[in-house]
Parts: C-alpha cells; structure tokens; sequence
C-alpha cells in the first residue's frame, strides 16, 4: 500500500505543492530536450539521405568539438576556429562519400550501418590520437549566469542553446523543404538506383548531407561540450538521441524536435520525481521504455505515415 | 585437383541433406577438431588459452546466437551484452544458493533465463522492424546493465558490486574458480560450443531454420505460407538469447573468473555484432571466422609494436589500435560486405576449378 | 495430358468459396464495392478486368491479408469474419503473388519445403537434435518436394538461391512452394505476367494439370484474354472495384459492358 501511494500518488502532490519547483524541472527538461533533438537532427539527416543509421554521428560530434577546442588551443580565434571546423568538418564529408559511401553504393542498409560503427571508431582513435583524449573545457564566450525568468530559475547558456537550436532547426526546414535538393534528397533515400536513372547526382546529395550533418554535430558539439566539457563521453549522448528518433521517426525533422522535448522532460521529471524511489540513474534507459511503449501503441512513430502493405 | 566432387553421387535425401555432403570437407572438419581438442590444450600456453582461445570460444558461441537472430530470422538486435549478463548473473545465483547442483546443469538453466527474458524484449518485434528494432532491442541492453548494477540481490549484497565465480567441479575435475586450469577451462568451453554449434546447425536446415529464412526474407509471404509470425520471431529471440546467456555465464566462469556489469556494455553488444557481420551473416561457419578476427585483431595490434621492436606510449598505441580496428571494418565491408563465410565459399568454387583459371 | 474445359474425367462439385458483398477501402479509396462471387470445388476460376479493378485485393481478401469492411466469405460452410494470413494457410489455402515473392535468399528446394512447414510436426527440441522421428519426418517431406520439382521440371535448379534465377523460373519455384502446401483452393495472381509465348504455354500446362491430377480449386487472376478463355470454366469481371460479370467464358466475351469496358476497350 505504501508503495502503491509512493509511486502513483506521491510524486503527483509533489508536483502540485510545489509548482515553481515543477516548473523548473520542466523547463530545465524542455531546454535539455532541444539539445536532444539537436543530435537527432543529424541522424535524421543521413537517414533521410541514405536510408541508413549512422551511428557515427555521435561521435561525429565529439570530433567536431575536439577540433574547434584544439584549433582554440593553438591560439585561434574564436570566429576563425569555428570556420576551420566546419570545413574540416567539409572535408571530412567528402572523404567518407569518396572511400567509404560510394564503395557501398545499393548495398544492404545493415552494411551502411556497420560500415558507420567501423567510422566510429576509426574517427574516435583519429580525434583523440590528434588532440588527446583528457578532458577540455571549451568556451565560445555563450554567457551562463543563472536568470530568473518569472520566478523561474534558468541558465541562461541553456537558454542560448536552445534558441541557437531553434534557428538552426528552422534553416533547415527551410533548405530540405523549400530547395531542389530537398526533392533530390528525398529521392535518393528512396532508392538509390532509381534516383541515379534520373539525373540525380547521388554524390554530390551525399556529400552536402553529411556536410550538414557535420556541421549540425559541430553545434551540438558546442552545446554540449560547453555544458558539459569535451571529452569521450560525449559521443555517447548520440544513445541518448535514439529514443527521440524511434518516438519522432527517423524521417521526420519536426518529429525529431518534437520528440526531443517529450524525451528531454519526460526523463527529468521521471528521474526528479520517481528516480529516487529505485535507486536513481535511470536516465540511461527511462528514455528507451518510454519510446518502446509508445511504439507499441504506434508503430510508425509520431509524425510517421500509416504504411499499407501490398503484396 | 584436391576438392573434386566429381564422381561422389549420393544415393539418399540423407546423404544429401548431411551438414557436409562432401568427404573433403568433412575430412578438413576432422582435422580441425582433431586440432582443437588434442593438440591446442598440449601446446599452448597459458597466454595463448587465457588471451585468446577462450575469449574465442566465449563469443563464438555469443555470435551464434546473434546469428541465429539477425542472420537468420533478420531480427537486429543490439542488446546481445544485457542477455549475457543476464546469464552470468543468473548462473551466479543459483550456484551460490544450490552449491550442489551440476555446473553444467546451472548453466543450462541460466541459458533458460536468458531466454525467457529474449522473449519479453522481442515482444516489440511483433510491431516493428528494421531499425526502430535495432533501438528498441537497446532498451534490454541499457536496462539489464542498470538492474544488475542496482538490485543488490543479484551480487548478493556483495559491496563492491562484482561477482566471482566458485570453485565447482565436474566428474571430479575443478572447472571454475580460481583453481581451475586455463586447459580444463578450454576444454569446457570446447565441448560446449561444439555441442550447441551442431545443435545450432542442425536448427537451421530444419523446418525452424526455413521459418525464421522466410521471416527474414520477405515476411508477408512467410505468414501467407502458414508460418506464425509471433511464435517464429520470439522462438528467434528465445533461442537466441539462450545462446547469449550461456556466452554470458561461459564469460564469468570460465574466462574472466569475475566481472562487473561493465564487462556486459554497450561495446560487446557492437562486438558481437561486428562479429557477425564480418563473419557472415546466416553462416554458423561465419560466427566462428567472425569471432576470430574480432578477438585476434585487438591481439595482435597490441603486441605488433613489440614484434616490430617499436616502443609506443600506451594512449598513443591505445588510440592507433581503435582507429585500425574501424579502419578494417569498413575495408572488409567494402571489399565484400557478406562476410568471410562468403570468401571461403569462393574459395571452395575456386579450388574446384584449380588449375583451370575458369 | 490434361484435357482443358469440359474434360469428362474432371468432377465440378459444390460451392467451396462463398464470397458476398465483400466491400474494403483504404482511407478514400473504394478498392471492392459488394461483389458477391462464388467458386466451386474442382474448378478454374477466373478473375479479370483492367489494372486497378481490385483483383489483387479480393485474393487478399480471400487469403486473410486484408480485412473487407464489409460482407461474407464462406469458405467450405464456414462463414469467417477476419482470419490472419497463416490461418487461412491452416485451412488450405495457397496462393502465388503478382510481384513473386519467394525467399530471395535461400535455395529452390528451401523455398518449395516451406510450403511444406504446415504438414511438420516434430518441435524444435526434436529438430536441435536432428534424430528419428526429426529426421525422418524431413526426409519423407523432401521426397514429396522432389516430386513437386520433378512435375514441373525444375531439377536442375534444386540447390541454386532464388533470387538468381531468371523471371519464369521464379515463377514456377513459386508455384511449386504453393503446391507444397497440398492446397484445396490454389490463388495465383497473374502466373503468366511477363513471360513469352512459350513460358506461358509452360504455365498452362502446369495449371492444368495441377486442377487436373490433384482436383485442386483454382482461382485465378490473368490478363492475356487468350489465356482466360482457354483455360477456365468461369469468368469474374470487376471493374472499379464491382462486379460486372460472371459466367463462362463465352458468356462473357459476349457481355456488352464487358467489351465496352474492357475488352474493347484493348482491341481498340
């Protein structure tokens, strides 16, 4: 009975006694949330692009920040080591398009999938093997003292972040649906072979997306390197962007931004409210029962299209 | 010239249904287990069993079973490490709350947990596919970690969270523990994996293996010929994470001696998987290539600088050995993504031919 | 050999398939608008009409695959409101699909021998081990299977993967998985769909002596006119989803709306 009232009723009159408390979990959430959809934004992406999962990106945004953190190191300037990251993060697309994606071309997409993983690795041992892997803090001057917005209290770097994610996530919306590489896009994700029988030339639409997805990861990389410092651990939040990709769909970019808010508040209000009651940590896997239900209710995900089957 | 079958007619559907219709190959499998179970444990050395047989035979049997899933029934699956741990934990309890019972027996039963468990996280396979799978299945692995870490019940309140595993004979001889000889150690593992690579073999050219083909290949079709969908991919997932458990409970108490439940992460899950994949996917023969370039790679890109004379410091080496590792992977995928079951298949066409060029 | 329509030694018996004011749409779309048909034991039955009509979807709707929104299927007396796919295997119902959907990626006798999973009975205990009664009850079911590859002449392609084959070929593998099944009521959607002259009188021949040797039920979906005419006893005609005819062969060919919807509509 006691724990019945502790788990279905307590954590409620919890959040009703104390509503300004409420609102800053949820608000701290929604803020995480959009750093979430931020990483899922590049997986959606490439999935959008090649039908595939790239697991890389994860680490992808670690590389991105171990750059710009070395390139500030050496005494760059801000302004100039964020432009010198992007194009490393250029050509770093160009590369993966000319040795690996175009080797793999109509292959499987588990193979794609594992040709990733291998990236994966292969580009946390070149990261840390050229800027080291001890732990660095960056600062690309985003201000953090705590504001207090209607007797909320709030960081204000979370705040930047997510108006910095806002703006990237509206440009792109706007570039992969009001442009013809938006089309050209879609049609490679459908089918390789049919897209190249039409003039469309897959290797320039691979090369611009993992450009994007690069550059997005060297924004999350940002965000969170400078919450958090840079360091390996980095690359494992992209496990934390997959809940957000099952729930949203791996195709769609609003779904991906709505996801991330419903993941980002659903795991800090659960952690604040009932994490306590079974030992606490259950960020790592909250996030992933609480899509797996969801799916189970709809298994095309939120924003996803009912699939008909003909046979 | 050496692999001709030319003139080997087979005069039953038995003959012709046999894992190895043809006599060279079964020749060559002799010679193999010849090898494996006289000469290996008469040479090698501690190391060489402790390094790298064992871990060998540990995630051969850990591949099998992600074979069985993925290649098989095409279910993907990244939650290999939470059903291993569920075997070791599992193996654990009941040997230290029934010290009597048999160990094999003991890790039979945790095989059974492990697959009991398989079923309730393949349950999302009713409803999804592909890769929703692959993340849902990451649900298992990130919860399993989280319980076993958590629920003291499972170390038995042990305060610093690992466990470690009794000594417990069989037929007399000490087969776990810290008594245990690394040669008796291989030798459990042997027969164990031998016994369930056969089983596993036998599974997949039967009805069983034909379903979970069907399911993978085109799963409309598989369900309009009569095959239940639910009962065939939880019956994957089932046998599966079987195999897993007993991979789980052979990493405890027959390999490590003791483990926490970071010796389960992420990172085997993606092991085991690369196994399977650069083994081949579908190919029993193809989980043991695979695990043996998996456990063999890391090997030798440790001791290679010390063979080469070269001194490195240890991050650096660290660093290199991780960026090789992914740099193969992708390079086998490119040069041919169906695995090295594949390769030794060509082979064997080529050879049939040799000397002939075609 | 066979002796097409009218053969003497063919026995046509009563209705085995009912099937009445059957209605599906997807979302807006009407696919199948009350059509009520029926077929009876022993015979080939046809179904045409221009791409689109809802041909496909009545066998799906007959085989369990899609749900009808509204209407019967009776299928030997027993009227069923929604079964699953592999229910309707259970009952004996087999069918060859439009775009051939074969296991691409195992071998023609694996193919044909999954046709044969519903007649297995040993579990997977018996088959880990791979002895008696296991054992036995593979062999007696591969040796009905090479009966199967012998009747319709694909030996040579017993051990080869599928997906390699030519078009026909896979055509006729597919045919052989559903004959596996030892079916009393065989669906196959559009058998002869994009093969020459010479494959197609290949395939006749095969569904005429199926009905013919074994009495299976047959319906069938087929657009080469000459092919229809030949070879079934009765003719469905939809269009847009509703029936527009129903009778033999000459009944229809005379049919005004018929022609005016369809056949003329080709010879023109």
């Amino acid at each position: 009975m006691e724990t019945l009232h502790a788990v279905f009723v307590a954590p409620w009159l919890d959040m009703w006694e104390a509503p300004v408390f409420f609102a800053e979990v949820f608000v701290s959430g929604l803020l995480t949330g959009v750093m979430y959809s931020l990483v899922a934004l590049g997986f959606v992406l490439i999935f959008k692009a090649s039908g595939t999962f790239n697991f890389a990106q994860g680490v992808m945004v670690l590389f991105a920040a171990l750059t710009l953190v070395g390139l500030m190191e050496k005494g760059v300037p801000v302004w100039l080591a964020l432009i010198l990251t992007a194009v490393v993060m250029v050509v770093l697309a160009i590369v993966i398009e000319r040795v690996m994606l175009r080797p793999l071309v109509n292959q499987e997409h588990i193979i794609l999938f594992m040709a990733t993983i291998g990236l994966a690795f292969f580009l946390e041992g070149f990261g840390e093997l050229i800027w080291g892997s001890n732990v660095k803090r960056l600062d690309v001057g985003i201000p953090e003292e705590p504001v207090m917005i209607k007797g909320v209290l709030l960081n204000s770097f979370d705040i930047w972040a997510a108006a910095i994610g806002a703006i990237l996530v509206a440009g792109l919306a706007v570039f992969f649906h009001k442009t013809p590489i938006g089309r050209a896009l879609r049609a490679v994700a459908d089918d390789h072979q049919a897209a190249l029988s039409v003039g469309i030339p897959l290797k320039t639409i691979w090369i611009i997306v993992w450009s994007v997805a690069g550059i997005v990861a060297l924004v999350a990389g940002i965000m969170w390197g400078g919450k958090s410092g840079v360091q390996f651990s980095l690359s494992l939040i992209a496990f934390k962007a997959l809940p957000v990709l099952i729930l949203g769909g791996f195709t769609s970019v609003p779904g991906a931004i709505v996801g991330g808010l419903i993941i980002g508040v659903g795991e800090k209000v659960a952690e604040v409210y009932w994490g306590p009651l079974i030992g606490g940590a259950i960020e790592n896997w909250f996030a992933y029962v609480l899509a797996l239900v969801f799916l189970l209710f709809r298994p095309q995900g939120l924003f996803g299209e009912r699939i008909i089957e003909r046979v | 010239m050496l692999y001709r079958e030319s003139g080997q007619f087979k005069t039953s559907y038995e003959a012709d249904q046999a894992i190895l219709p043809i006599p060279q190959d079964r020749w060559f499998l002799m010679a193999v287990l010849l090898i494996a179970y006289l000469v290996i444990p008469a040479v090698s050395s501690e190391y060489m069993l402790q390094a790298v047989l064992i871990p060998f035979l540990v995630f051969a049997m850990a591949a099998i079973g992600l074979n069985l899933l993925l290649g098989y029934a095409g279910q993907l699956s990244l939650g290999t490490g939470g059903f291993m741990a569920v075997g070791a934990y599992m193996t654990y309890k009941m040997t230290t709350a029934w010290p009597d019972m048999d160990i094999i027996v003991v890790f039979l039963l945790s095989g059974l947990c492990a697959a009991g468990v398989g079923i309730i996280f393949g349950i999302p396979s009713l409803r999804i596919k592909g890769f929703y799978l692959a993340v849902a299945t990451l649900a298992a692995q990130f919860f399993l970690s989280w319980m076993f870490n958590k629920v003291e019940w499972f170390y038995n309140y042990n305060p610093s969270g690992t466990i470690t595993a009794p000594p417990r004979t069989v037929f007399g001889h000490v087969v776990t523990g810290p008594e245990a000889t690394a040669e008796t150690r291989y030798m459990v593992a042997l027969i164990l994996v031998t016994v369930f690579a056969l089983i596993a073999k036998n599974l997949v050219r039967g009805r069983v293996g034909r379903s979970w083909m069907a399911i993978r290949d085109m799963d409309i079709a598989a369900e309009i010929i009569g095959f239940k969908p639910y009962q065939t991919k939880l019956l994957a997932f089932a046998i599966s994470s079987f195999y897993c458990g007993i991979a789980g409970a052979m990493t405890l108490f027959l390999w490590l001696g003791s483990v926490e439940t970071e010796a389960f992460a992420i990172n085997i899950s993606f092991q085991v998987l690369f196994m399977v994949i650069i083994g081949g996917l579908g190919s029993i023969l193809g989980s043991f290539l695979g695990a043996a370039f998996i456990t063999l790679v890391p090997v030798l890109l440790t001791n290679a600088p010390q063979l080469a004379g070269l001194q490195m410091a240890t991050d650096l080496q660290k660093h290199l050995e991780v960026m090789i590792f992914g740099g193969l992977i992708i390079f086998f995928l490119i040069v041919e993504p169906h695995g090295f079951a594949r390769l030794w298949q060509i082979t064997k066409e080529k050879l049939r031919r040799w000397p002939f060029p075609y | 050999m066979a002796n097409g329509n009218g053969g003497n030694r063919r026995r046509i018996g009563g209705v085995i398939l009912n099937v009445e004011d059957v209605s599906l749409s997807f979302g807006g779309v009407q696919a199948l608008e009350q059509v009520t048909f029926s077929v009876r034991e022993g015979e080939i039955r046809a179904i045409i009409g221009p791409n689109g009509a809802g041909k496909s979807s009545m066998l799906n709707c007959i085989n369990g695959f899609y749900h009808p929104q509204g209407g019967t299927i009776t299928y030997k007396g027993n009227k069923r409101k929604q079964m699953r796919p592999h229910e309707a295997a259970a009952q004996g119902i087999a069918r060859t699909f439009q775009n051939i959907a074969l296991f691409k990626g195992m071998t023609t006798l694996d193919n044909i021998m999954t046709g044969r999973n519903l007649k297995m009975r040993r579990n997977f205990l018996w088959q880990a081990l791979y002895i008696g009664p296991a054992r036995r009850e593979e062999m007696e079911h591969r040796a009905f299977v090479e009966q199967i590859i012998d009747f319709l002449e694909i030996q040579a392609i017993r051990k080869q993967p599928v997906g390699k084959l030519p078009y026909g070929l896979q055509k006729r593998v597919e045919l052989g998985r559903a004959l596996a099944a030892e079916p009393d009521l065989l669906l196959l959607d559009e058998p002869m769909a994009g093969m020459n002259t010479e494959e197609k009188e290949d395939m006749c021949r095969f569904v005429l002596d199926v009905n013919d040797e074994f009495g299976t039920t047959i319906v069938l979906i087929e657009h080469d006119m000459g092919v229809v005419m030949d070879i079934s006893d009765r003719v469905v005609v939809l269009d847009y989803g509703k029936l527009l005819a129903d009778g033999t062969p000459d009944d229809v060919r005379g049919n005004k709306q018929v022609i005016d919807a369809y056949l003329g509509a080709v010879h023109d």
